[in-house]
């Protein structure tokens, strides 16, 4: 049953809800939010600053814990995982991009995108960390720092981690908002190309219409409600 | 991959990426001064063991009143050790129509075994090694023999039915002074001469020593197999007691060394807290990373204690080679003092600076990198989300814990190295607290201010948290390097200074009552100031509180010699000035009449003999009884007079007495010792010339010792001045762009940087001097039983030297800030 589930739909969320509690009284952040992501499925959550997208992103990729409600990856329930069992299942099957890259500013292009490979324990995680910078057009660019890399490329080498283990289920934070409009145009590509050709699940957070536009489906979150786009 | 190669992996990234230099840098001085010390003591140590051998001349002595039989010789032979004969026994020499008594020793070709011989060419020359024993037809004497015989160099004397030529003027034996004090003036010959003179008939008092050499194993199994011969009248010696003038030099000399040593780990370990706490917070986006991408909180935890150990054992690795190469210039400087071998290095001091090197990377570090584990992963979306911060009593106590291993473990003085750690944890302490309350009366200043000043103000309280860890840690430096700065100019000075260059290098002994004022009025012809003259009388401890005193009742060798022994005894109505009452009460003048003693307090260590308790002497036939009234320590090392027990005059004044004294005898005044002599002959004179320059070598390449040692507290200084500097880099470089980004000039930050540091720096000065002040009272009256007094100037220096040091290191470090764009560095953060 619950491999069916996780076939039919990796990511669901149902009933979320995340507030907290000030001494002005409870914020709401997501109120009541149900989503089923089908596999391969690009969707995109668009929202303004400070509406929760990054939060939902959080939530769904379990660095974070709902208030209530429920949160399935890969049909496993995170509510009933710690936070190491919730890192075991995201191990070697989640990627992630984020808005600020989050390279590691002491390892080079190839480390960086080795990291996630070595975590996971794989064999030859250099051959594939190469390939897959490769496929990001860095081959020229291995072995060079974060700090000597350009902010698009740096977007790639991301990219190229996120991909590397050939994940099921991709988390983008806002990944072009960092950059120009050409470069995160060509950013964009690189992304949706990777997702295509590996058939990834591709969650995608942005205030960007015209980048979201290439997903299947957009969502809004508005005042913590997630509704469905035009 | 399994953990550990990833963990070795991002070990050998972070360091390409310099994220671990500072980090090894400290525990690379730390290791390698611990190291270099540990190797240099350990030798010397054991070079002392063999030398304390010098007072028999050879590890192993056989002596015996009959000819020793040949099997013990054959048996030596047998074994390959080396081994010499010497004989010795009371005569008369003669020179034309002088006679005089002299205690004859014959030597062999290797003697001494252990130690050298020193020797003179003419009266007035420098003294040199002996590099054989007298040839065939030649003696060798002491310098007093010669006034009394009339007698120059190259003149013959006739000793028995024997004539030889006297070649050399001997200035030092190694085994000759157990009986300095007792012996009649030395005649050397060889032993190849001894059967010609026809002194060694039946009746002479022949002592017949064979001298032996070798490892302790080898030593213990030839003495096992010597006293399993039973043979009669056969004494079996192996004393390992150095001479308490020397071992005192020396001891001394240890403990300086392993101060300076403890103080580099210090500061080292004050630098691996404040560089572990950046590296954890630079890596806290790695934690959150790695974690985001499916890596436990335990993984993280084993990644990154993995990385450290690695980190650990490689820096400690390098610090250990390091200490190896230290310990052999070191080694270098005082070869000499010990004949021409010292004991090649164990492995013990690699081992133990590998143990340093871990326990002060895990007790200073260890609760960071724990931390590290508790990285929410969602800080890969809010930066601002951060471990809860390590708890002050954890890292206390880990601190704490490795601290108290370390300095008990090095310093070897439990005391010592207990009033260091009393003193530091209050002085951190009291940094902790003044560093909040500058802080906090730093804030509202700002408001006061403009420009510079106010940046500059604004920097040190916008975070209270890293300036107070600033503060402490330069505090805790600065403290300790001015310790170490005053232990090494005043203590050391003062340790020197008790050995001045008029310090007594003439015995007089053996003077009748009669003579005193005699004596003492030519002395006084002569320009020569004595500390004054002292009865002597000789008297055998027979018991303690009715106890009888034997040999057997003790296991310590010493304690067997002592308590078998005459001993030097005297009375006064003072004591010595260099004498400090440690137990009990000196006499006041109206209780001179009293029965009561002092006695020494190491005597009274090694016999037992508690304050308060009676002892018995016999003196001259009769006994003795009195009440121990005090304990003193006395300074061996002074050359002045001294007793191991002292009466009051109403106890032993009427006791048969001569008197002796000890004077500086400058060598353009050697003359007046051969009228002395003439005059009085049964004085004896005894140069200790040779023995002295030996404690003042000691003394002079000791402190350049210390001095070798105190560079790599230096060394570990700057690699905290560093570390404190970097502490706040990232804040700095964010503040420096934001400021510039809104128009702030480049002069203005500059100067603001400036102050903010100078005001750092001064403010750790000044907290520093005071601690540092308060810690070195401690320790000069306590361990280095040493003057103290208080040293205004050192606060001002110490305020002056922290804001010159932190304000131009902490300017410079920032400005590479201040020239890079604003935009670089954001893109950075």
């Amino acid at each position: 049953m619950l491999q069916t589930s996780s076939n039919q739909h990796p990511v669901t969320a149902s009933g979320l809800e995340k507030f907290v509690e000030t001494s002005a009284g409870r914020i709401d952040i997501l109120q009541r939010i149900d989503l089923e992501v089908s596999p391969g499925e690009a969707v995109a959550i668009l929202g303004a600053s400070g509406s929760g997208k990054s939060t939902l992103l959080g939530l769904l990729a379990g660095l974070d814990q709902a208030s209530s409600g429920e949160v399935r990856l890969f049909g496993t329930s995170l509510g009933d995982l710690d936070e190491d069992g919730r890192a075991a299942l995201r191990a070697g099957r989640v990627g992630f991009v984020f808005q600020s890259f989050q390279l590691l500013s002491g390892m080079t292009a190839l480390e960086n995108v080795m990291l996630p490979l070595e975590l996971a324990g794989e064999r030859g995680a250099e051959t594939a960390a190469k390939a897959a910078l490769t496929a990001a057009g860095l081959s020229q660019r291995l072995h060079h720092y974060p700090s000597q890399l350009s902010g698009g490329e740096q977007q790639r080498v991301a990219l190229a981690r996120a991909f590397a283990p050939d994940p099921k289920v991709l988390f983008a934070d806002e990944p072009t908002a960092n950059l120009d409009a050409h470069t995160g145009e060509t950013v964009a590509d690189l992304l949706f190309s990777l997702q295509e050709q590996s058939d990834t699940v591709l969650i995608l957070v942005t205030h960007d219409e015209m980048l979201a536009r290439r997903c299947d489906r957009r969502l809004y979150l508005r005042d913590g409600v997630l509704e469905n786009g035009a | 991959m399994n953990r550990f190669q990833f963990a070795l992996r991002l070990l050998r990234r972070d360091w390409r990426a310099g994220e671990l230099r500072l980090l090894a840098s400290a525990l690379v001085i730390a290791v390698a001064s611990v190291t270099s010390v540990g190797f240099f003591t350990d030798r010397i140590e054991r070079a002392m063991a063999r030398q304390a051998s010098e007072v028999l001349a050879a590890d192993l002595r056989i002596e015996s009143n009959r000819p020793l039989p040949e099997i013990l010789v054959e048996e030596a032979e047998r074994l390959e050790l080396p081994y010499a004969r010497t004989l010795s026994f009371p005569s008369v020499v003669l020179h034309r129509d002088t006679t005089q008594l002299v205690q004859v020793k014959a030597v062999s070709q290797g003697y001494p075994l252990r130690g050298r011989m020193r020797v003179r060419d003419s009266v007035e020359g420098e003294d040199r090694e002996a590099v054989a024993v007298p040839a065939s037809g030649e003696v060798w004497m002491e310098e007093r023999l010669l006034p009394l015989l009339n007698i120059a160099l190259g003149d013959s004397i006739k000793l028995g039915k024997r004539s030889f030529k006297l070649a050399r003027i001997i200035t030092y034996e190694p085994d000759r002074s157990a009986n300095l004090f007792r012996l009649a003036p030395r005649l050397m010959v060889p032993t190849g001469d001894i059967d010609e003179t026809g002194l060694l008939g039946p009746a002479s008092r022949v002592r017949h020593y064979l001298l032996l050499a070798g490892s302790p194993s080898q030593m213990d199994d030839y003495r096992r197999w010597a006293e399993a011969l039973e043979i009669g009248g056969v004494e079996v010696e192996d004393i390992r007691s150095a001479r308490p003038e020397l071992r005192s030099a020396l001891d001394q000399g240890g403990r300086f060394l392993r101060l300076a040593a403890a103080t580099a780990i210090l500061l080292c370990m004050v630098a691996v807290a404040l560089s572990s706490r950046r590296f954890v917070e630079r890596q806290s986006d790695s934690s959150a990373l790695i974690r985001c991408l499916g890596a436990s909180r335990r993984a993280v935890v084993q990644i990154f204690i993995l990385r450290l150990l690695g980190l650990g054992l490689v820096a400690s690795l390098i610090g250990v080679l390091a200490g190896l190469g230290v310990q052999t210039l070191l080694i270098r400087l005082v070869g000499h003092w010990f004949s021409s071998q010292i004991p090649a290095p164990t492995a013990w001091p690699l081992v133990s600076g590998m143990i340093t090197g871990i326990l002060v990377l895990i007790g200073f570090s260890l609760p960071s990198i724990i931390r590290l584990g508790a990285v929410p992963p969602l800080r890969v979306f809010r930066r601002h989300l951060d471990a809860p911060p390590v708890s002050y009593l954890l890292f206390l106590a880990t601190a704490l814990l490795s601290l108290s291993i370390l300095l008990i473990w090095q310093i070897g003085d439990d005391r010592m190295a207990l009033r260091l750690i009393g003193g530091l944890l209050a002085g951190l302490a009291i940094l902790l607290l003044i560093s909040r309350l500058l802080v906090y009366l730093l804030a509202p200043l700002r408001n006061l201010t403009a420009g510079s000043w106010r940046y500059g103000l604004a920097s040190l309280s916008r975070n209270p948290a890293t300036t107070s860890i600033q503060l402490t840690g330069f505090g805790l430096g600065f403290t300790v390097l001015l310790l170490l700065a005053i232990v090494r100019v005043d203590l050391l000075a003062s340790w020197q200074g008790a050995l001045p260059d008029d310090s007594p290098n003439q015995f007089l002994i053996n003077i009748q009552p009669q003579e005193v004022d005699a004596v003492d009025a030519l002395l006084a012809q002569g320009g020569i100031k004595t500390n004054g003259l002292f009865p002597m009388i000789r008297g055998r401890l027979i018991s303690i509180d009715g106890d009888p005193v034997s040999r057997d009742n003790y296991d310590n060798p010493r304690a067997q010699r002592l308590a078998t022994r005459d001993f030097n005894i005297s009375h006064a109505a003072q004591p010595q000035s260099d004498n400090k009452i440690v137990s009990g009460y000196w006499w006041a003048e109206s209780q001179l009449h009293e029965a009561w003693f002092s006695v020494e307090q190491g005597l009274a260590e090694t016999l037992g003999i508690p304050l308060g308790a009676e002892l018995e002497f016999e003196i001259a036939g009769s006994r003795v009884k009195g009440r121990v009234e005090n304990l003193r320590a006395v300074e061996w090392d002074s050359f002045n007079v001294n007793f191991f027990v002292i009466g009051t005059p109403g106890l032993l004044g009427e006791r048969p007495a001569t008197y002796i004294t000890s004077f500086y005898l400058p060598k353009e005044k050697r003359r007046l010792l051969h009228t002395l002599v003439q005059r009085f002959p049964s004085i004896t004179a005894l140069d200790v010339t040779a023995l002295m320059t030996q404690v003042r070598t000691i003394m002079d390449r000791g402190a350049l010792a210390v001095e070798s040692v105190f560079l790599f507290t230096l060394a570990a200084g700057l690699i905290l001045l560093y570390a404190g500097i970097q502490a706040s880099h990232e804040l700095k470089a964010q503040e420096t762009a934001v400021l510039r980004t809104l128009g702030v000039k480049r002069s203005v930050l500059l100067l603001s940087t400036l102050l903010e540091f100078a005001l750092l720096g001064g403010l750790a000065g000044l907290v520093s001097a005071a601690l540092a002040s308060a810690i070195s009272y401690s320790l000069a009256h306590a361990v280095f039983n040493l003057p103290w007094q208080l040293d205004l100037s050192m606060w001002l220096s110490a305020l002056l030297f922290g804001a010159l040091c932190v304000g131009i290191a902490g300017t410079l470090a920032s400005r590479t800030l201040l020239n890079t764009p604003p935009l670089v560095t954001m893109r950075k953060i």
